[in-house]
């Protein structure tokens, strides 16, 4: 449960001394319950208010970083079990597996394909978050000798291997880089626990389809003073699926509504486990995206693939995106007038919505593509048809954007290109504005042909 | 010990401090930083403190499964009866399986338009051109060739800027629908809200007691004339809001004041696309089965997706080499739609693609099935085990 800027007032001193920066300790309170300032700036605690307050700002889910320096990923640090509750933080760390054994021109190759993978959308880069290297070989040699081999890549990574001596000998290498150890079971608890506090590494506990084990273990590294926690309850595909969906929410819930310390942690998933059953590459990443998309769904923190195919990743890219977004914000951007490329007195001039969504989309199929001006209107965030159907995109609005931004000084044409949806409000906006309205295409993808013939005619 | 030693070895243990870039002569420490130095220690105190607390209950720690207890539950729809196989839908007395698993799975209903429908995406048309030009036939194929639970058929013809087919056309493309298969029926209309209601009533009183799902009444158009049509044929109602429970909500009481129960509803909370405004249906899909579970009754019914919009996505049809084939997008696109509103609640789904139906359906099918009752593989070595 997330907690209030009263609760915390409560706990502060009350001086309003200013050293931390806000006009008071109400001002401060209300920041760190929007978790937009850090304990620490407070000087004037006490240690016991110190470690109340740090117990009740932690926030349900630990917040972990795997990885140091610009090479990092943040996972967990949720606060509720639904989204419209408040928002989760965060997004799911996407990673793709990388085997020891690999031939050196191969792993150098996929390394090349995890980090230029990326897929823009509503003007954000969507892109892949670490990489897990797998002691396939069941040689820790040659874990080792891969893992160094990995120092130069920009992204952080997972150690994959139930051996401790494997674990050991790829820590040597890159135990300064914090990567995450992945994974301590019942039978190796012992040394990999000592490495995790050796290195100060985050670390996985694996427990499949037993969270009574995996409570176990996660008590018995707490005592050894291991914070760090990833939970592995397994991930199985086709049937088994509705098993790992089971554990996942468990341990959600357990965190969340339970306050469970030994659950309060990051789930991590493994898709690529798909690949054990299914050899097709097609039928494979489809399935692996759809392993993926449910586990995304109910909580996985982070995921694990083998597949590399951007058709199968920008689905679970998208689906991110969407299920990561804060719903306590529009999805806006502002309104206004954009120029696109070379631009005359004689350019044409569209017209779109500000919802994030459409004006990107709009932007994308036009930047580069062809020279015009764009008209943005205020529909408080709205896609074209919806802000049709609930009023904000109207006649008015479109004759005020037009005087507002001065496009009349800036070309001699008075011929406004509209969205093919907005067709029903084209008279009103001729009779409002002054401007002839020409209806453009439905979909904007078709804009830069459609210039191009009105070019050709003219 | 001394203080500082103390300090020292309490600092092992403790996550609080960093100390590497750490170079004071102790007695400068202790003069500086004493209070600093004094609140650490103590937090180092308690937390050993705790850890001591913590290790002394250690041994075989049992694992109690978060099970909620719900007020309310949701209703059971049947559709299909007469001469069908019938289908039930809803019926959850719980969220997840694991504090009970729900009676009835999921369910999928392919999408069969009265149309040849060239609009419809090539891996699509694909699998049912030789079928397009007689729905009995589509319907046909859906089923015994795609395993499809139930058939959705779209009365698109129907529509006035479309073939403006009348109402008794379409009770002669339902007719012959009925007549090629015995799965349960959803029958929408064109869209058109003047129109439709007049062809629902039609193609309702052509079914007669064949239990169809009537697609549907909604705020705009005259959703009394397909209340009524569904309680004088025996079927049930579509209840269809715009992402907005209290909406959904009021049409719901509506519709019940028309003569239907919750067992003759189905809720359409409205299904935005994978990347097109998924997250608000997340929300709305989520808020409404919470408020079933907690025992609003205006909101007890099972409810429905049209996963087919996903089809409209940009990143589902456009042709780009840089987002890989088509072939592959447009499937995955519908499954991830329509499995993320299954994870929220959802029950019936209206769908195109066979492979994505088969995987909804392999997903779906395991909401039944109790905690820990399937084999499952041993996966502890799949770290080698992955080629
Ligand atoms: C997501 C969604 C919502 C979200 C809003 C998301 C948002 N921020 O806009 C929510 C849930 C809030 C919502 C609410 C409503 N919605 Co709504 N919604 C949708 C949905 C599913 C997707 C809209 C979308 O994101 N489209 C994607 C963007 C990129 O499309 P776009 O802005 O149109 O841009 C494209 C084109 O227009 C064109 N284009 C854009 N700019 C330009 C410029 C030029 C020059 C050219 C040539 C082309 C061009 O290219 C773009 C890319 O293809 C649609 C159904 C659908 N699948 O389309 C219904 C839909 C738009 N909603 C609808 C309705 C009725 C409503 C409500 C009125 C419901 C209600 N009664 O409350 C409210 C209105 C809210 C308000 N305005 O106050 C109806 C509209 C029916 C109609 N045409 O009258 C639709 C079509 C659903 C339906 N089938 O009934 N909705
Ligand atoms: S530093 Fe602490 S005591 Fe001073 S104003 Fe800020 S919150 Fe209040």
């Amino acid at each position: 449960m997330q907690v209030t800027a009263m609760d915390i007032y409560k706990l502060l001193p009350k001086t309003n001394c200013e050293d931390c920066g806000e006009a008071s300790c109400m001002a401060f309170a209300t920041k760190l319950s929007e978790k937009e300032a850090q304990l620490d700036l407070c000087t004037e605690l006490d240690p016991e208010a110190f470690a109340e307050l740090e117990a009740i700002l932690a926030p349900a889910v630990r917040e972990i970083t795997i990885g140091t320096g610009d090479k990092t990923v943040t996972i967990g640090g949720d606060e509720v079990l639904y989204r419209y509750e408040l928002t989760y933080y965060n997004p799911t760390a996407l990673v793709i597996d990388i085997a020891d054994n690999l031939a050196d021109a191969d792993f150098q190759e996929r390394v090349k394909i995890i980090e230029d993978t990326q897929f823009e959308r509503i003007g954000e880069m969507l892109k892949l978050d670490a990489i897990a290297l797998r002691n396939t070989s069941g040689d820790p040699g040659k874990f080792a000798e891969a893992a160094a081999k990995l120092k130069s890549t920009r992204f952080p990574l997972i150690l994959c291997s139930f051996d401790p001596v494997a674990m050991k000998a790829a820590l040597e290498k890159i135990g300064d880089e914090r990567p995450l150890i992945y994974a301590v079971n019942e039978n190796n608890l012992e040394e990999m626990a000592s490495l995790a506090l050796e290195y100060d590494c985050p670390m996985t506990i694996f427990s499949p389809n037993d969270l009574e084990k995996m409570k176990n273990i996660s008590r018995a590294l707490r005592n050894k003073g291991i914070t760090d926690i990833v939970l592995d309850p397994g991930t199985f595909v086709e049937t088994g699926v509705g098993d790992s969906l089971d554990d996942f929410v468990m341990i959600r819930r357990l965190a969340v509504e339970e306050q469970d310390e030994d659950f309060r942690f990051p789930i991590l998933g493994i898709p690529a486990l798909t690949w054990l059953y299914e050899q097709d590459e097609i039928q494979g990443g489809i399935r692996e995206a759809t392993i993926a998309a449910t586990l995304m769904n109910k909580y996985a923190d982070v995921l694990i693939f083998h597949g590399t195919n951007i058709w199968e990743l920008i689905p679970v890219l998208t689906l991110r995106q969407g299920i990561y977004t804060d719903p306590r914000k529009p999805q806006a951007v502002d309104a206004g007038l954009y120029e696109f490329g070379d631009l005359d007195k004689d350019s044409p001039v569209l017209m779109t919505t500000n919802f994030a969504l459409t004006f990107y989309t709009v932007e994308g199929d036009i930047k580069g593509k062809t020279n015009a001006y764009l008209l943005v209107l205020d529909t408080e965030g709205r896609a074209v048809d919806v802000s049709l159907a609930g009023g904000q995109l109207n006649a008015e609005a479109v004759a005020d954007l037009i005087k507002e931004t001065g496009i009349e000084d800036k070309v001699e044409t008075r011929t406004l290109i509209i969205p093919g949806l907005a067709a029903p409000v084209s008279g009103e906006i001729e009779d409002e504005s002054g401007w002839e309205v020409l209806v453009g295409p439905r979909d904007s993808s078709a804009v830069p042909g459609f210039l191009a013939d009105l070019k050709e005619k003219s | 010990m001394d203080k500082i030693s103390q300090l020292l070895k309490l600092l092992e243990k403790t996550d609080y401090v960093e100390i590497n870039e750490f170079r004071m002569d102790f007695d400068e420490l202790e003069l500086q930083l004493a209070p600093a130095m004094q609140r650490v220690m103590q937090q180092a105190v308690q937390q050993q403190a705790m850890v001591k607390k913590v290790s002394e209950k250690m041994e075989a720690l049992e694992f109690i499964p978060p099970v909620q207890d719900y007020p309310g539950e949701v209703a059971e729809v049947q559709l299909g009866a007469g001469t069908r196989k019938p289908v039930f839908l809803g019926g959850q007395k719980a969220l997840y399986r694991f504090e009970e698993p729900q009676p009835n799975p999921p369910v999928v209903t392919f999408d069969v338009f009265d149309i040849p429908m060239p609009g419809l995406p090539r891996p699509i048309r694909e699998h049912f051109a030789d079928v397009m030009d007689h729905p009995g036939d589509w319907a046909k194929k859906a089923v015994k060739e795609f395993g499809a639970n139930m058939v959705t058929i779209h009365l698109i013809g129907t529509g006035p800027k479309v073939m403006d087919k009348t109402p008794r056309e379409a009770a002669q493309d339902i007719e012959e629908v009925l007549q090629a298969v015995d799965v349960p029926l959803v029958v929408g209309g064109s869209g058109d809200p003047q129109k439709d209601p007049l062809i629902l009533e039609a193609a309702a009183a052509a079914a007669e007691g064949e239990r169809c799902l009537l697609a549907s009444a909604n705020l705009d158009l005259d959703y009394k004339k397909v209340a009524k049509a569904a309680v004088d044929y025996n079927h049930a109602v579509l209840s269809w809001a715009i992402t907005d429970v209290n909406m959904q909500k009021t049409l719901n009481k509506y519709l019940m004041k028309e003569g239907l129960t919750p067992n003759d509803i189905v809720m359409d909370p409205t299904t935005c696309a994978l990347g097109y405004g998924i997250e608000f249906s997340i929300d709305v899909i989520t808020r409404t089965r919470l408020s079933a579970l907690k025992g609003d009754k205006d909101l007890q019914m099972p409810m429905s997706s049209g996963t087919t919009n996903a089809w409209g996505s940009r990143e589902a049809w456009m042709k780009n080499d840089d987002w890989g084939p088509t072939d592959y997008r447009g499937p995955i696109w519908e499954i991830i739609t329509g499995l993320t509103m299954m994870l929220c609640g959802v029950d019936i789904f209206m769908m195109l693609h066979p492979l994505s139906v088969q995987l909804l359906s392999e997903i779906g099918s395991t909401f039944t099935k109790e905690y820990l009752t399937t084999d499952v593989p041993d996966i502890s070595n799949w770290i080698t085990e992955l080629e």
